[in-house]
């Protein structure tokens, strides 16, 4: 029942953004950024929903969400932490901070810890090369990260997440 | 010293730069802490108001915080910091000296920014604004010539006038081809088809570059000012904007000046009460590396997947959906006010024979100032790494400098006099690029650069020609090997075939481009390919297998720094007397090695 009302939920608030845009196959991209932003991953109730307004196959709606970086088919951890692994990270030893991710929380760039507390992303350049190797964690920037500094990291952010789940 | 000069005409402005570097040290708070101490402060003999900026390409000394009209630049400010400055310089006309920027090498305080090496061989046309304005205020714009040159265009020059100028100025492609911009303009005015579409290449997913996106974020008018001046030339009704949402204040800046521009007049119907009816729309990409490629891009806005197409035909004929286009990249646009206001011979006065103008670079990795440069075309690599760059960080010696992103290559200590244009560049087998200046230094290891831009580049091509796609996997399955010790000396010749093959037989410019990371590395470092294959060793000491630290007795002085900060508990050794390093332990993070002020740890 509860599930029920939570579904119906999440496909209202689908609609609202979907509806946002003019019925043409060219906000696809458009309204999948606003819908992940809002599930945090691309529900297939609506890439469906999409497909049907904008009058075309679900399996071209398909094939954009996998396409392109910034779409998730499943959903993401609480925390998403985004490795920048552009080259000026990188020389800086992001793959370092990579494996240590790897060794603390077993999880590879793309992958989700099974409670859903993190997830791993790497990025191309977060744009403060300055600052490499750069790690952001919920949109917080964390600049020159060593794997002493990611263990802290990682432990403030479990922290965050429960911070964020007991005000739910 | 420290005493300023009085002649303040009436007001102060204090710009603290809000650009990516600077918010991720924290700038915006330093930004609060100023609007709360100077709202209702009424300690001031002048107004002083507060303005959030873009990147003054220093990201390095960030935050930074900028006075007006002193020309005071503050570096590394924090918010805790905001009382003494407000005390001292705004209320007593002291400069804090400690906040000031400070030469490493000549340990000499600069006053502003604008006095020292890293500014002073720059030449700033396309970056013109950012750092010195609020990107998200129209007026900070207009009060410095902004949408005079549209103006000027709309008002006093034909359309076939405006495509000459541009012609005249010699102004290359900024997104990498450096195909001449005035000759796409008019090649795409004189086919007769209307609908024309102008679009803004912003997708930017060089790895480790950021000119496009900071000038986006930090001067959103120019583009559009650019665009509009074009849509004039070649009649253009639509714009398009093309933006990953991933860079959200590039988003957010652009969305608020598009509105800004509508209301003011300069996009909408008859725009300054001409002719011209123009308006622009954002599209925001969702981050592929190929969708930069124009064609692709197109693709992507037309609301298909962002692949290049199956036979190239100009985007100025036949571009979005099937309309004469034009496409420039984000610099390119940000130089075309220039040109229309100061003239085509003054911009080609500047720069090479064949490149005219400057370039915007971000010149990151092992150097001591990183951050935005803008040069002009034909300033030597040694020159921009040396004396704006001040050298490499920590003492340690240059390797290689890489330019072109993915598709450009590594270029040795030997070629650091090369004039930078777009063919110097191609002639040393690298490119251009888009302007990423990537410094390498001897804990670099060269085979593993080639590894990793190989392996973006897999992860990036789209996979529809098998040339590129199966080709770079197979170039990434060898330079793999070789990182892992398991490579044979036929593999270089392997590699070198292979790459020939993928250049002359992949589709796009990715798949035909990607090979030039290993043979221009194999060109120049190919020794260090031999030290991985024949004696199993990294010397940069990066490629794990092939690895170990050691300390060296006779220069260690038993600081304890590298064991404070070893993570794995690795290193051992008693005050005052040589570590040792437990091989079994090592994780090969390099901390230790990259830190030692002794430079007493060493690569087996
Ligand atoms: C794989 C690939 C990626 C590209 N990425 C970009 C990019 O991010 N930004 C850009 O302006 N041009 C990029 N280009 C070049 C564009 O195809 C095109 O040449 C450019 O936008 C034209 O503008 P310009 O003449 O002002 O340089 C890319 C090309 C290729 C082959
Ligand atoms: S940091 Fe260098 S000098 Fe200091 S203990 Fe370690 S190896 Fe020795
Ligand atoms: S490389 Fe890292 S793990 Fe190994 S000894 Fe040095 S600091 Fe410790
Ligand atoms: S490469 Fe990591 S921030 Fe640019
Ligand atoms: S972001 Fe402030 S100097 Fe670059």
């Amino acid at each position: 029942m509860a599930v029920n009302s939570e579904q119906t939920a999440d496909r209202k608030a689908m609609g609202k953004i979907i509806n946002r845009y003019p019925p043409e196959r060219r906000y696809i991209l458009a309204i999948m950024q606003d819908l992940q932003k809002q599930f945090n991953y691309l529900p297939k109730d609506a890439l469906q929903m999409t497909a049907e307004y904008v009058n075309t196959p679900m399996s071209v709606v398909y094939s954009m969400a996998t396409f392109y970086k910034a779409f998730s088919l499943v959903p993401k951890g609480r925390v998403v932490l985004k490795t920048c692994d552009g080259t000026a990270c990188h020389i800086k030893g992001s793959n370092i901070i990579i494996d240590e991710i790897y060794k603390t929380l077993g999880i590879r760039p793309g992958e989700t810890t099974a409670d859903g507390d993190f997830s791993l992303e790497t990025v191309n350049c977060l744009g403060a090369c300055a600052l490499a190797p750069v790690l952001v964690a919920n949109d917080r920037v964390y600049p020159k990260v060593t794997p002493a500094s990611l263990r802290e990291i990682i432990e403030e952010n479990r922290g965050r997440r429960d911070e964020s789940t007991e005000r739910e | 010293m420290n005493q300023l000069k009085g002649n303040n005409p009436g007001r102060r402005t204090i710009l603290v730069c809000c650009g990516t570097g600077c918010l991720a040290n924290g700038s915006a708070a330093v930004y609060e802490a100023l609007c709360d101490a100077l709202k209702g402060n009424d300690k001031f003999e002048v107004e002083t108001l507060a303005k959030a900026t873009g990147c003054n390409g220093l990201c390095e000394k960030g935050p930074l915080v900028k006075i007006l009209p002193d020309d005071i630049t503050y570096c590394k400010v924090k918010a805790e910091d905001v009382p003494e400055i407000v005390e001292k310089t705004l209320q007593q006309g002291e400069l804090v000296q400690r906040l000031l920027f400070r030469d490493p090498a000549t340990k000499k305080y600069y006053k502003s920014h604008h006095e020292t090496n890293f500014y002073k061989k720059q030449h700033k046309l396309a970056l013109r604004n950012i750092g010195e304005i609020d990107p998200s205020s129209v007026q900070d714009y207009l009060d410095r010539d902004g949408y005079q040159a549209l103006e000027k265009a709309v008002k006093r020059m034909s359309p076939a006038e405006v495509i000459e100028e541009v012609l005249k100025s010699g102004l290359r492609g900024r997104g990498g081809g450096g195909f001449p911009t005035g000759l796409k303009w008019k090649a795409c005015a004189a086919v007769d088809n209307p609908p024309r579409y102008v679009i803004c290449n912003g997708d930017e997913g060089d790895p480790g570059a950021f000119m496009d996106r900071s000038i986006l974020e930090g001067d959103p008018h120019t583009v559009i000012e650019g665009m509009i001046i074009c849509a004039y030339a070649i009649s253009a009704s639509k714009g398009f904007i093309y933006v990953r949402d991933e860079y959200d204040l590039a988003v957010k800046n652009l969305t608020k000046a598009i509105e800004n521009a509508r209301e003011r007049g300069y996009l909408g119907k008859n725009i300054l009460d001409s002719e011209l009816s123009f308006d622009i729309e954002l599209v925001r990409g969702g981050g592929a590396f190929v969708c930069g490629e124009e064609t692709a891009l197109i693709n992507s806005i037309q609301g298909n997947v962002g692949e290049p197409w199956d036979k190239y035909v100009y985007p100025a004929e036949k571009g979005l959906w099937g309309q004469p286009t034009v496409i420039n990249n984000v610099e390119t646009w940000a130089n075309i006010p220039v040109i229309i206001n100061d003239g085509a011979a003054k911009f080609a006065s500047i720069g090479t024979e064949g490149s005219k103008g400057t370039k915007v670079f971000s010149l990151v990795g092992k150097v001591v100032n990183t951050g935005l440069v803008e040069v002009p075309m034909g300033t030597t690599l040694r020159e921009i790494i040396f004396d704006i760059g001040g050298g490499i960080q920590k003492g340690r010696q240059f390797k290689a400098v890489q330019t072109g992103g993915p598709s450009g290559g590594c270029i040795p200590e030997s070629l650091l006099d090369l004039p930078v244009d777009f063919d110097t560049l191609t002639q040393a087998g690298s490119m251009m690029g888009s302007g990423g200046m990537i410094v390498m230094d001897d804990r670099t290891c060269m085979v593993e650069v080639a590894r990793y831009y190989v392996n973006f580049l897999a992860e990036e091509s789209c996979g529809k020609c098998v040339p590129c796609r199966e080709g770079i996997s197979f170039l990434l399955e060898t330079l793999t090997r070789i990182c892992e010790g398991k490579g044979k000396l036929e593999d270089l010749d392997l590699l070198e075939s292979m790459s020939c093959t993928i250049q002359q037989a992949a589709l796009c410019a990715l798949g035909r481009t990607a090979p030039n990371p290993v043979l221009s590395t194999l060109k120049y470092f190919r020794d260090e390919y031999l030290e991985h294959i024949n004696n199993h060793r990294c010397p940069a000491g990066i490629c794990k297998e092939l690895t170990e630290f050691y300390v060296d007795e006779k220069l260690c002085t038993g600081c304890g720094r590298c064991r404070r900060n070893c993570p794995a508990d690795a290193i051992t050794g008693e005050k005052k007397k040589a570590h040792t390093i437990d091989p079994e332990k090592c994780i090969k993070c390099g901390e230790c090695i990259d830190n030692c002020k002794f430079q007493a740890v060493k690569v087996k």
